[in-house]
């Protein structure tokens, strides 16, 4: 018979050698993303930005509303302290860049995860109930869809006044609309998978459904294009901003200082330059990382 | 077909209709009145202003009184500007704005369609390389951001441009402004074009049309330009609404006197009858474009049928 030891061994070791390290979606997106260079470079940026951001006014001498008559206009300089000069008002660009990129980055993430909430939430319950309560909230979405958002955006914040509060939620509110067609169509491939059966078997009601099996199931998806509706948002932000409708003075965002900045471009570029530098990098980061999580968790290119 | 294009234009009115409604309770419950502003005012002064406007009647006959003129097509009279209506207004304002969005929308498409289609001949050259690096500044560098670049270089480095105003639409001064709208557009339909002229290129009938011996510029222009371009076609919509949108931050940089500036200071000056009637008219030029784009779309793909 073959069950002696020495047998028993020698099938063993076999089996041992047939066992094949797994590999989960997660891993292969890690290794994906980490050998896509422009992506690497983009986070490790947006890292210093962030960085600079947070810490950059506590090494500069001066506070982000402080008015200096006696330094109006003053060119970037070591020596003066002004790394990047100052604007119109002798104020430091330096802080006020790193004051300014604060309100536009949690814009534009706090914008993001208002669009990302509603929208996941929305589709999955459109494309998990369907029938009718699918056509109608698809309806309602497209509906939205032909609303003039930024123009409504500017009519609300006329009618309630400039509030931080209500810009984050009037930008993140009007932005879910892309995400919710997104995850609606994910879900309706993910409802007929056997574990939905399985949990429908189980009596999982619907709400938990939702939340506990369908919405794990897509945020690979709602990832990448929560990467890419950062940008928009910071964007967004920017825009209005500029129009003047953003925050208000003496608080700043990179789009009232480039809306300052490009009033005086002709006596002071720097005013205009350095707000602008940030931002785009910033865009072009978050851009270039959700291009590298979209590649990377890609299905289809295995 | 025809029935098709009903549908979309009945789908049309009831959108709009909410929109109306929507801006319009939004201004009505909006906190103080566009009034409260200014100098302070005797009661009796207070209550003939509001009779004036009508903000003395209940809300909803306000509401019905606004549509009724609505559908006669008058916008209300101006709180800001006393003399004049928002007719008159929006009437010197428009063509400004339609000629500026008309040639960016004209120059974005044609640039987009020709650059994008040569960068895909052109695959992995450095001809593809230079047009998709700049096409992806063009989409990222905001429009506040290129438009003060322009002005900095052409008009005043250069000073081959005026640096703005309008004159009556001088082509000198129509130029910057077009240039400054239309390049993010241009960027982006390029990004389409490239896409889908690659993909169309590697199919099996233009295989075929390159079998029969047919030169290659008759087999774009007659075999792959068509369904290459119906992206782009899905596209125009968003990229019509963006040029109306973007209207209000390029006139403000080169001060032109179209819609947009209209309404930013009416939004900087509470004009709230100004807003709201710029707003259903935006609306309304949204939900129209948006059902061109379907009704066109729709005639250049044979594979959507409608029922």
């Amino acid at each position: 018979m073959l069950s002696t030891t020495a047998n028993k061994e020698a099938v063993e070791s076999f089996s041992e050698q047939l066992e094949v390290k797994g590999r989960s979606l997660w891993d292969d997106a890690r290794r994906r993303f980490f050998n896509n260079r422009a992506a690497l470079t983009s986070l490790v940026i947006l890292g210093f930005v962030t960085m600079f951001v947070f810490v950059g006014p506590m090494l500069s001498q001066f506070a982000y509303d402080e008015v200096d008559w006696g330094a109006m206009h003053a060119a970037p300089s070591f020596a003066s302290g002004h790394y990047f000069g100052t604007d119109s008002l002798g104020r430091d660009l330096f802080v006020r860049s790193a004051m300014g990129g604060r309100i536009s980055l949690m814009v534009g993430v706090m914008g993001a995860v208002v669009a990302v909430l509603i929208g996941t939430l929305y589709g999955a319950a459109a494309g998990f109930i369907g029938g009718r309560t699918d056509r109608v909230m698809m309806r309602t979405l497209e509906i939205l869809y032909s609303f003039p958002f930024m123009f409504f955006v500017i009519l609300l914040v006329t009618f309630f006044g400039r509030n931080i509060l209500l810009i984050f939620i009037a930008i993140g509110a009007v932005s879910w609309l892309d995400m919710a067609r997104i995850v609606r169509g994910q879900t309706l491939s993910i409802k007929s998978k056997e574990f939905v059966e399985a949990a429908t078997v189980y009596g999982v009601s619907k709400w938990a459904m939702i939340t506990r099996h369908i919405v794990p199931n897509v945020l690979g998806i709602v990832a990448v294009y929560a990467t890419l509706l950062v940008p928009q948002m910071i964007l967004f932000e920017s825009f209005l901003s500029f129009l003047g409708l953003g925050v208000q003075e003496p608080m700043t965002s990179w789009g009232s200082l480039m809306n300052e900045g490009a009033q005086t471009m002709e006596i002071a570029l720097w005013q205009l330059a350095v707000p602008a530098a940030f931002m785009v990098t910033t865009l072009f980061c978050f851009n270039f990382i959700g291009d590298g999580l979209r590649d990377a968790l890609d299905p289809k290119d295995r | 077909m025809l029935r098709f294009i009903a549908k979309r234009v009945l789908e049309a009115i009831p959108t709009l209709f909410i929109l109306i409604t929507v801006s319009f309770f939004l201004m009505r419950f909006a906190p103080g009145n566009p009034f409260t502003a200014e100098v302070a005012m005797t009661p009796e002064v207070m209550a003939n202003i509001e009779a004036k406007y009508g903000f003395n009647k209940p809300v909803h006959e306000q509401y019905f009184n606004y549509l009724g003129s609505l559908l006669q097509g008058d916008l209300g009279p101006s709180f800001k500007y006393k003399d004049f209506s928002v007719n008159e207004l929006v009437a010197q304002a428009l063509p400004v704005s339609v000629k500026i969005g008309l040639f960016a929308f004209i120059v974005a498409v044609t640039c987009g369609v020709c650059f994008g289609t040569i960068a895909a001949l052109r695959q992995n050259t450095w001809l593809d390389y230079t047009i998709m690096t700049s096409a992806m500044a063009g989409v990222v560098i905001p429009s506040f951001v290129l438009a003060p670049l322009l002005v900095l270089i052409f008009a005043i480095w250069l000073e081959w441009l005026p640096a703005g105003g309008w004159h009556n639409g001088a082509t000198q001064y129509v130029i910057l402004p077009v240039l400054g709208m239309s390049l993010y557009y241009i960027a982006s339909i390029s990004r389409i074009m490239r896409g889908s002229m690659i993909e169309v290129l590697s199919s099996n009938f233009i295989r075929t049309a390159k079998a029969k011996g047919l030169s290659m510029p008759y087999i774009i222009v007659r075999h792959a330009l068509r369904p290459a371009i119906l992206p782009v076609l899905s596209y125009l919509g968003p990229a019509l609404v963006g040029i109306i949108t973007g209207s209000v931050v390029i006139e403000t940089i080169f001060g032109l006197p179209g819609i947009g500036q209209l309404f930013v200071n009416g939004a900087l000056n509470r004009d709230y009858s100004m807003v709201l009637g710029l707003t259903i008219l935006v609306g309304a030029l949204t939900i129209t474009f948006n059902a061109i784009v379907d009704i066109l779309y729709a005639v250049v793909d044979p594979k959507i049928r409608y029922s």
